[in-house]
């Protein structure tokens, strides 16, 4: 198996094959975080550019941290201080960055697509950090790695993903990711925040949190946005952990050693409460420990390809 | 690429294997403070045996550890095939060890010289050897061995395959000729 693409823009394009070779790889990076001296030479002269279009610090940082554990170069720009605020278009941003002759770009925009138009654009990599409502790679390749490392495998169990699917590029990501390596994905949310024809994502749909639980090996919770709820049509705070909230009580019924997985930020009393979050079964922080070896791998991949490819040509 | 000629069987490189193992205890004056790092992939099977045999010989444990260099090659990009990354497993503190080096073969010294880089970014070994099976010559580096299981001259168009009996079900190098 040999990784052919530039760039990283969702786990929709990708096959099974490809998916297991980057967590196979970030597995070996793995261990790069646990040496006393936390850098490998692997990507030395490179540079990497975080250009984030949305607020965003675990994934920049986690980018960030990865990029320089590898030896790349890392600049970041938040676009609130940038020619952005001028009116340059995307392309045009992207196009200078080129210019630079950085190599990766790593991207986080409010709209969905906008890293893949920004890759056809150029000819540097381009990493997809999130893009509206449409796929957050990096964060689903994550919670599979993580899922993984705890379960032993992914084909065959049961993951159920509550929250708001609706707008939710995280729960897109792992339906994508979780379904192609085997595993039976159930998601559950109010009925307002099921997005029509899921069901045809191959993933069983419920508003039972009861239901949900009863068979899942593990739990990925997400985060309800509710600075994005312009419409008013999200439940109010309190109603939504009454229905979904994880509790103590609502686990104890579930499987005995089942995990509780969170992207975060975590809304304490909303989508579960503080004793599960810091709880046994939580699996939150070392979810954030593998995001930063998945990225690495990510980083690598793409880097190698592109490098391949440019030889090729010469 | 067709077989030229096999210059290790079964029992010469077990002999080569316990020769190693003397001479490594016979430089470091014992296996106190001794400990083994092999190169992925084969140089850790090597590794293993060496122990095994310091072992017969002292009576004494020593550590074993595996070391992936793929991160630290200069020629990554000059590969055509996409290089795997695997685990770099050392579970021991190297820092003022007497550490022993392992590979299969040494050609052109660059895998040495990556290995070198990345071992210490683990620690400061009190002095670092290198045992290699074979060494076939064609240096680009200014590299040697300390402990070579035997000499064979090549030509740069030849390969030299060291078969264990971990991965290849056989114990023999051979030699590869187009």
């Amino acid at each position: 198996m040999v990784w052919q693409r530039k760039d990283l823009l969702g786990l929709e394009e990708l096959s099974r094959e490809e998916i297991e070779l980057i967590l196979s790889t970030a597995e070996s990076f793995k261990e790069v975080s646990t040496r006393d001296i936390k850098k490998v030479p692997a990507l030395r002269g490179k540079t990497v550019v975080n250009l984030f279009y949305e607020p965003s610090t675990r994934t920049r940082v986690s980018f960030e941290v990865a990029a320089k554990r590898l030896s790349a170069d890392v600049i970041n720009i938040a676009t609130e201080t940038s020619s952005v605020k001028k009116g340059e278009t995307l392309i045009d941003t992207g196009k200078n960055i080129q210019a630079l002759k950085a190599d990766i770009i790593v991207m986080r925009h409010n709209y969905s697509g906008a890293a893949a138009m920004l890759a056809k654009h150029l000819e540097i990599s381009v990493v997809n950090a999130g893009d509206g409502w449409h796929e957050h790679p990096t964060q689903a390749l994550l919670d599979i790695f993580t899922l993984k490392e705890k379960m032993g495998k992914i084909a065959g169990i049961n993951v159920s993903i509550v929250g708001d699917i609706a707008h939710s590029r995280v729960a897109r990501s792992n339906i994508w990711g979780l379904t192609k390596l085997g595993a039976k994905v159930t998601v559950c949310a109010p009925e307002i925040l099921i997005p029509p024809a899921i069901e045809e994502m191959g993933v069983v749909v419920t508003s039972d949190i009861q239901e949900a639980l009863r068979e899942a090996d593990a739990v990925n919770v997400l985060r309800m946005q509710f600075e994005r709820d312009s419409s008013n049509a999200f439940p109010q705070q309190i109603e939504y952990f009454k229905n979904f909230g994880l509790t103590c009580e609502r686990l104890e019924k579930a499987k005995k050693n089942i995990i509780v997985m969170h992207p975060g930020p975590i809304n304490r009393g909303i989508e579960m409460s503080s004793e599960i979050a810091d709880g046994s079964k939580s699996v939150i922080l070392e979810q954030v420990t593998n995001g930063i070896a998945v990225r690495m791998a990510v980083l690598f991949l793409v880097a190698q390809a592109k490098d391949r490819k440019d030889e090729n040509i010469n | 690429m067709k077989e030229k000629a096999k210059v290790l069987d079964k029992e010469s490189l077990n002999r080569a294997i316990t020769r190693i193992a003397h001479e490594i205890l016979e430089k470091n004056k014992g296996a106190e403070s001794l400990c083994l790092v092999g190169i992925r992939n084969r140089g850790v099977y090597l590794a293993q045996r060496l122990a095994q045999s310091i072992k017969a010989i002292e009576n004494k444990e020593i550590n074993v550890g595996a070391l992936d260099i793929t991160l630290y090659r200069d020629d990554l990009t000059l590969i055509s095939a996409q290089p795997i990354v695997h685990k770099t497993e050392i579970s021991f503190d190297i820092a003022d060890t007497n550490l022993v080096l392992v590979d299969d073969v040494l050609y052109t010294g660059r895998t040495i010289r990556a290995a070198l880089d990345a071992l210490i970014d683990f620690g400061r070994p009190k002095v670092i050897q290198l045992a290699v099976l074979i060494d076939r010559g064609h240096r680009e580096l200014p590299i040697r061995a300390d402990f070579v299981g035997k000499n064979i001259p090549t030509a740069q168009g030849e390969t030299v395959e060291v078969r264990l009996e971990e991965v290849d079900a056989k114990d023999e190098v051979v030699i590869m000729e187009k």
